[in-house]
């Protein structure tokens, strides 16, 4: 449902300011949503300033070095640091992203750094990802066959490989799914940018059997088609994949097998 | 704002209270209002068309309405608003058959059509020779 205002409980109130780090030359300014379940208030911008001298360059050194340094009692999710994992995704300066290969210097002034989207917060920068995850495991993300298995792998040529480049270097980091105002209104019935790239991943996956199955599934006016092609999924993915363009090549199979 | 549908005891983390829009998003929701203006605006067309058959009077009447400047405003909006969503809508056309997706490229292309379906709607004012519009005369 489109609500553009956030819920009483969770509109967010002024927080703390901490002070400023005394004889800083190089210093940057982060405005970062805190939420404590345990404290039965509201969430608040809190303000921390620190010496970027003393941190690394990325927005996801500037959060552990304010844990480290400043407050640990910042939450917020992290774990290879480079990319790969997943974890630190959250919104930074108004778009999704992973903290951990954005750079802090890449933002002119304070930079705003709250949890994904319209997701329940667990804590500070944590978002609650239960659904997300529900999504994913319900385009069943792995090789559906009916043929006896063979002796060795499951063969595929270079060209069908190919199909999959773009596809399968998803890490579910969620900003995708996140950034998508149809799945801020509909995340409840609408699967969502994330598990869609995955669900074609395995549509075009030459060796999978269960197409027709998988198409079948996905025929219904909640789960595939409340894309409207807004692109926030394709513009925000940190792994420059393009889920729009996945989920346009679902529908156009639709299409297909029908005509 | 009513009740909300938020039933979680959590709060709900900020969307687009944060968001910083991208051409896309606002082309989107332009498709969307543009549609919604359409309609309205076909509505106008028809009040027109009842104005001319109800007689001079309510012609007379409709036409001081659509020329004054309120009326002009509205007009232009709504030629705008034709343009708009009618390349708007030929861009859904391509993007369903697969092209046009990457980012960068639809940024700028959104942009495009903003720019020319105002100043498409410009170019049809002056042409059409700029407000008081000139509605023809009713005959008799």
């Amino acid at each position: 449902m489109v609500e553009l205002t956030l819920p009483r409980n969770s509109e967010i109130k002024k927080g703390k300011i901490w002070p400023k780090p005394v004889g800083a030359k190089k210093f940057k300014v982060f405005k970062i949503y805190r939420f404590d379940p345990e404290s039965g208030r509201n969430p608040t911008w809190d303000t921390y300033t620190i010496d970027t001298t003393q941190c690394g360059p990325m927005v996801l050194d500037a959060l552990i070095y304010i844990k480290n340094e400043i407050d640990p009692t910042l939450s917020f999710r992290r774990s290879c640091r480079e990319g790969v994992c997943g974890s630190c995704s959250m919104n930074i300066g108004g778009r999704n992203t992973i903290a951990c290969t954005k750079g802090h210097d890449e933002f002119q002034g304070a930079i705003t750094i709250s949890p994904l989207p319209h997701m329940p917060v667990v804590k500070d920068l944590v978002a609650d990802l239960t659904n997300f995850y529900a999504q994913h495991r319900y385009v069943q993300p792995y090789l559906k066959t009916t043929t006896p298995e063979p002796q060795k792998e499951w063969k595929q040529s270079e060209g069908d490989r190919k199909k999959l480049d773009g596809l399968y270097e998803c890490i579910m980091c969620a900003s995708c799914s996140t950034a998508c105002p149809s799945y801020w209104w509909n995340g409840d019935k609408f699967l969502g940018p994330a598990a869609l790239l995955q669900a074609y991943r395995w549509i075009i996956d030459s060796r999978d059997e269960a197409t027709g199955e998988r198409l079948d599934d996905l025929e219904d006016p909640f789960k595939l088609y409340r894309c409207h092609t807004i692109m926030n999924c394709a513009q925000v993915c940190p792994k420059g994949l393009n889920p729009a363009k996945a989920i346009a090549e679902i529908k156009k199979l639709m299409v297909e097998r029908v005509t | 704002m009513a009740q909300s549908g938020w039933t979680d005891k959590r709060p709900m983390s900020p969307h687009v209270q944060v968001w910083r829009w991208h051409t896309t998003m606002l082309g989107s929701i332009l498709h969307r209002a543009t549609g919604v203006a359409n309609y309205l605006g076909l509505m106008l067309l028809v009040a027109w068309l009842f104005a001319a058959a109800s007689g001079p009077e309510a012609y007379g009447a409709f036409e001081r309405v659509a020329s004054s400047i309120p009326g002009t405003v509205v007009l232009f909006g709504f030629t705008a608003s034709i343009l708009y969503h009618a390349m708007s809508g030929a861009r859904h056309l391509v993007w369903d058959a697969g092209h046009g997706f990457n980012p960068k490229l639809a940024s700028l292309l959104g942009g495009l059509i903003i720019v020319l379906a105002l100043g498409g709607a410009a170019a049809i004012w002056i042409v059409a020779g700029l407000a008081p519009i000139s509605l023809p005369e009713l005959g008799g």
